[in-house]
């Protein structure tokens, strides 16, 4: 070390240390953050914060490399005149000049027919205000990438158990002695799962992994159980089959708790078939809450008791019948029906796992559950007023995210996880799955779409969310023909609970003008021209594509981004967004806060520095043109501006005059003195910012557990305005909203009926019961040709395409390579290294061999969003991104062939529109020895970006403090 | 006399690589800083790191085991690259154990990397000097940090805690108690440098229930005993003797 190189003590520096939240990833740590003479120092985690008390991650780290990237947008563009989309071409315009091209686009669209405007966003973590913007708006065509990322995990577990992973909940892996973790989830949660898995390990708890490939925390597992890709659900139903036969159940749980021992009404030629029986009128008549009026079987009484009738002692099993003579069986002797064909021997032909080991799983989370409880003394009370003295603790616990989800099947799958969840007990009880608030909600929440086209009107906002939670058929989003209303056909009986949209549909529907043409699109935080599109060459084309006029078939793009990348280069107007070092932020209640499982928290970025350029944070965009448009919730009565900027807009912003309820849940009331429900507090950002940017409330013991049934919790959460209801929110192990569906596509429920094309679909998929079937592109692909599952997983280091402009995590993953079992290999003649072809019946890749021990033989897989267009992202032509790296994404259609359902169905989840990422089939050969070392497809390198760096530096040393890099960067 | 060492626990790392960025991070604008990065937006990005992460497979399909081994400096008791420095810019604090370079006295000629068996050190091109692992000695004695935090940027960042930081000589420090009790140890202990830093190896929890405890008196099936319809036949009704 240099004696001269000790300026960082040098009593001239300008030090300042100012807490924010990390966004280089979706975890959202507390970071503290150094800057030297104005330079980024240092970003650490914040000891103080409670997600991530003080670690931080390699991304959070390299944060100094994003702020100071080359690829930075600095000056809102618009595409220059004759040039084309997709060339990169642009000159840079003025802000007034860009506000104003909007707002004239905008009004004319508002006043005509506001659904011709489409509003997508990726991970974007402010949907509380993109969701008001389009929905106060009037365009129905809003959603963020949930529909193409884990709606399947959200939906099925919501479905289910009245909430869902990561932001909602999660394994307590602190109480917890055995955990199994299914498929990829490394970025769900990121640091917070990586603390508890290794105080878990430390306190010596078993941890079995359920994935084709070992990679990231399935490393550190105990047990790693390979699986062929998609056939988890037939794993899951197996285990319960197994788990259900050896009694390993917790019939006290199922019957106070859940569905399990309601009467179903099994009458076939009925009507009402499926539906539970009841009993006397519902106490509160509102599809978000499950009326009490059902009925048990009572062992006393040999007859019918309401539910929850003191000392009444339920059957789960068994077949009975009303006093009318309606046959009827608990909801549990169903799934048990349903479960009997589902064999660990079934299972093992399925999924590649040995009846053994799916015995062993299925043994060990029942014993475990049964004989390692945990009794906390803690007293609550049950929402049928009685008391308890302790709570009671099933040990064993569960984590997955994309990897069940991202199937055509994951619905289902998911539903049966949180049915094994159930059944062992473990739902919101210490070692189990624990809620974070503002969930548990009802099944399904109480939020609604419009029911009809009558929703979208000229210069009115919306009349509902813009995205909902269906209870029945009627709540469907279609028009009177049963057509779809949004452009992405969600809540249409195609994807009825596709609670996230389908932002993966969004550009081919729009291109191709089905269900009807738009007029822009505007799209932030989104690379739909990459690695966020599935079949990205077509969409690429679409994007650009002209009608017989010559003109865009999609009018008008405009795209919201901080750096240059693939997406970018297909707009009309970029709109310069800020790092999240540079705007204020929340992580809102109202959309997914950070909250903690004994109680709600959320969060806010401060800036540490200013704009870079002229980059405007998208919410001050969004505010500009709310208020400019004048649309109600953006604007005074006299249709002035009402909010000077986006702090402002989060302090005072009620989501009703007077309602109390606002962005932010901390220091509400003129005073800070209250919480989740106050009149605004023109101190709020200061308290943030003196409290580690952090707002956390803990729950009373008595409130933390059980709170789907708790009494005291579900009251203190109407109190708060969580939610509308104080009702127990009873488990779904039957779902009766399914079958709500099931039966208006067998013409049996009278309101919304399916158009006939599509009634056997709805049929067969809008099961009350688990159910597993082979994934749809499966079912279309000849897989003697396209033999092979192929799958992505995520780095630790990167977070889907976000920093491939960082000059330090680049050097992790600047390249991906596809990895191949090696006896797939040298059954197809490949050795690592080589230059391989892989192939499906969409398209091919051509990509470099890893040849891999940690992979299932039927499974190929690779990095996710590690390979990038030449020339994006402000990297060299040569960079090994464009050249070495590649993405799976070509060989992924986002529309199934053209089956009995329909010729443009969208390759997703039959229920919930999730996108089937993991369902592709490939094969895989060898390159001609003629043919050049680099992956295919290449596309037209991008023209220089204005307002970025014209050469890039073959070196450069950052320290911070000095105003500039060292190095050959002039 | 202490030893100040690294002990990574390689039965919690999930090779996230925070300690590889966080130690990028402190140390380019610290004593030991800049450390330059070549072809940052181009072909073969590479640059100076002081520590690194390797992944590597153990054992054949489906017996694999994946196992993510971070390596920086082992700060070794007889570290081989002090000896064969011809300036003696590379050297051991009496001390605290640490092994660091003196930039003013190094000259580049890269015998100390070639004498370390663990391929440790790494030769900034620009600033041609050889650079290291410092333990960063820059905060771990800055009485200007918060106590807690007077430690190595990687140990901070970790987020599993794999990385515990002390004094090896200490018998009763967290470090050596953690060697002692399960199981640290060296690598390539035949090379004679005793380095500092140890590995804790992985330890797996086994399958552990008998199939005995699947049998349970109070096993909820007896419970679903539901009357039997008493229109189907029996044996009663047609057993006449």
């Amino acid at each position: 070390m240099q004696a001269d190189q000790h300026r960082e003590t040098d009593s001239t520096d300008h030090i300042e240390v100012k807490n924010t939240t990390c966004y280089m990833c979706a975890c959202r740590c507390g970071i503290r953050v150094t800057l030297k003479n104005g330079e980024v120092r240092y970003i650490q985690g914040n000891p103080d914060h409670p997600l991530n008390k003080g670690v931080i991650c390699a991304k959070g780290s390299s944060g100094i490399m994003k702020q100071y990237s080359p690829a930075r947008l600095t000056k809102p563009m618009r595409r220059r005149k004759g040039a084309e989309r997709g060339d990169n071409d642009f000159e840079e315009i003025s802000w007034d000049e860009a506000f104003d091209m909007m707002a004239e686009r905008l009004r004319e669209i508002r006043a005509t027919d506001p659904k011709k405007f489409a509003l997508f966003t990726g991970r974007d973590q402010m949907q509380a205000l993109t969701g008001l913007f389009a929905k106060q708006f009037g365009t129905p065509n809003y959603a963020a990438h949930g529909g193409f990322c884990s709606v399947n995990m959200a939906a099925g577990m919501i479905y289910t158990i009245g909430g869902s992973f990561w932001e909602f909940g999660g394994p307590d892996l602190e109480r917890s002695k055995l955990f199994i973790m299914f498929g990829t989830a490394e970025d769900h949660h990121s640091n917070p799962l990586k603390m508890q898995l290794s105080e878990f390990k430390r306190n010596g708890g078993r941890f079995i992994s359920i994935n084709p490939i070992r990679s990231g925390y399935s490393a550190i597992a105990d047990e790693w159980v390979p699986i062929k890709p998609g056939t988890d659900g037939a794993l899951i139903l197996a285990i319960i089959n197994e788990i259900i036969q050896q009694g390993l159940y917790d019939r006290d749980f199922l019957i106070q708790y859940t569905n399990s021992a309601e009467l179903v009404n099994t009458d076939q030629a009925s009507n009402e078939e499926g539906l539970f029986v009841r009993q006397g009128e519902a106490k509160i008549d509102d599809s978000c809450v499950d009326a009490q009026n059902k009925l048990w079987w009572d062992r006393h009484a040999n007859g019918v008791v309401k539910t929850h009738t003191e000392d009444a002692d339920p059957y789960l099993l068994g077949d009975f019948q009303l006093d009318d003579g309606t046959p009827v069986k608990p909801a549990f002797q169903l799934l048990v029906d349903r479960v009997k064909d589902y064999t660990p021997e079934w299972a093992s032909s399925i999924t590649g796992i040995s009846v053994e080991t799916i015995k062993q799983l299925a043994h060990e989370m029942g014993i475990t559950a049964r004989d390692q409880k945990i009794e906390l003394p803690i007293p609550w009370t049950d929402s049928w007023g009685k008391d308890h003295e302790s709570v009671t603790g099933n040990p064993v616990s569960f984590h997955a995210m994309r990897g069940l989800a991202a199937h055509s099947n994951g619905f289902h799958s998911i539903r049966s996880l949180s049915i094994l969840m159930t059944i062992l007990g473990t739902i919101d009880r210490p070692g189990g799955f624990r809620h974070k608030a503002p969930f548990p909600r009802p099944i399904p929440p109480c939020a609604k779409t419009p029911k009809g086209s009558e929703g979208v009107q000229p210069n009115t906002p919306l009349a509902g969310m813009a995205l909902g939670w269906p209870a029945e058929p009627n709540d469907l989003f279609v028009d009177d023909e049963g057509k779809p209303v949004r452009l992405d056909k969600g809540f249409s009986w195609e994807y009825p609970l596709s609670v996230h949209g389908l932002m993966h549909n969004a550009i081919t529907n729009a291109w191709r003008g089905d269900p009807y043409k738009i007029d822009t699109l505007m799209i932030f935080m989104a690379n739909m021209a990459w690695n966020s599109s599935m079949n990205t060459v077509s969409v690429r084309d679409m994007l650009k594509d002209k009608d017989e006029n010559g003109d865009y078939k999609i009018p008008n793009i405009f795209v919201c981004d901080a750096f240059e990348s693939e997406m970018v280069a297909f707009a009309d107007l970029v709109l310069p967004d800020t790092t999240y070092l540079e705007r204020h932020d929340v992580m809102s209640m109202l959309d997914r806060p950070i909250s903690e499982y004994d109680g709600p928290v959320d969060s806010v970025r401060i800036p540490v520095l200013p704009p870079k350029g002229d980059s405007r944070p998208f919410q001050e965009t969004i505010i500009e043109l709310g208020s400019r448009l004048g649309l109600p919730a953006f604007v005074k009565e006299d249709g002035t501006r009402k909010f000077r900027d986006y702090p402002d807009f989060v302090v005072n912003y009620e989501t009703e005059k007077g309602s109390g309820i606002g962005f932010l849940a901390g220091w509400r009331g003129k005073a800070g003195e209250k919480f989740m429900k106050g009149e605004p507090n023109p101190n709020q950002w200061e308290m943030y910012e003196k409290n580690n940017c952090v707002y956390q409330y803990h729950l009373p013991k008595s409130y933390q557990y059980m709170r789907n049934f708790n009494e005291g919790y579900l009251q203190w959460s109407r109190k708060h305005r969580l939610t509308r209801f104080a009702e127990p929110i009873t488990i779904h192990v039957y779902s009766e909203v399914l079958q709500k569906f099931r039966l208006a596509a067998q013409g049996k429920l009278a309101g919304k009926q399916p158009p006939d094309h599509l009634r056997k679909r709805v049929e067969t998929y809008f099961d009350p019961l688990p159910m597993y079937y082979v994934p749809l592109e499966s079912q279309l692909t000849d897989t003697q040709k396209y033999p092979l599952n192929a799958v992505t997983q995520r780095p630790m280091a990167m977070y889907h395409s976000w920093d491939s402009q960082n000059a330090w995590l680049r050097q992790i993953h600047a390249h991906n390579y596809l990895h191949v079992n090696p006896v797939t290999a040298q059954a197809n003649g490949i050795s690592d290294d080589d230059w391989i072809w892989v192939e499906s019946m969409h398209g091919k890749v051509r990509c470099q061999c890893r040849v891999s021990e940690a992979v299932e033989p039927g499974t190929v897989w690779t990095w996710n969003a590690i390979g990038k267009a030449s020339g994006a992202w402000g990297l060299d032509k040569k960079a090994n991104e464009s050249q070495r790296g590649f993405l799976l994404n070509h060989l992924i259609s986002e529309e199934l062939p053209e089956h009995e359902d329909g010729d443009h169905i969208s390759n997703s989840d039959p229920i919930t529109g999730q996108a089937a990422w993991y369902d592709v089939r490939v094969r895989i050969y060898k390159t001609d020895d003629n043919e050049p070392a680099q992956t295919s497809p290449q596309f037209k390198t991008h023209k220089h970006t204005p307002g970025t760096p014209k050469r890039k530096p073959k070196w450069q040393a950052f320290f911070a403090g000095l105003g500039k890099f060292k190095g050959d960067n002039k | 006399m202490s030893q100040l060492a690294l002990v990574i626990d390689l039965n919690v790392c999930v090779g996230c690589h925070a300690c590889v960025t966080n130690c990028k991070e402190w140390n380019t604008s610290g004593s030991a800083g800049a450390l330059s990065d070549d072809n940052p937006y181009s072909k073969d990005p590479t640059g100076t790191f002081f520590n690194r992460v390797q992944t590597y497979e153990v054992g054949t399909f489906p017996k694999t085991e994946t196992v993510h081994f971070p390596k920086s400096c082992l700060h070794c008791e007889d570290p081989p690259c002090v000896p064969v420095c011809p300036t003696g810019a590379s050297y051991k604090r009496e001390e605290d154990g640490i092994v660091l370079v003196d930039y003013d006295k190094c000259i580049g000629c890269r015998y100390c990397s070639w004498a370390c068996p663990y391929g440790a050190r790494e030769i900034d091109e620009h600033q041609k000097v050889m650079k290291k692992c410092t333990l960063c000695v820059d905060r771990i004695y800055d009485e200007n940090l918060p106590e807690a935090e007077r430690k190595p940027a990687c140990v901070l960042a970790c987020p599993t805690s794999a990385r515990l930081f002390g004094d090896v000589h200490d018998p009763d420090s967290e470090v050596s108690v953690a060697i002692r009790e399960q199981g640290g140890y060296q690598l390539m202990p035949e090379w004679g440098t005793k380095p500092s830093n140890h590995y804790l190896p992985r330890r797996k929890n086994h399958v552990s229930y008998k199939k005995d405890e699947l049998e349970r008196v109070d096993n909820p099936l007896k419970k679903e005993d539901y009357q039997v319809d008493s229109t189907e036949p029996s044996l009663d009704d047609v057993t006449s003797w």
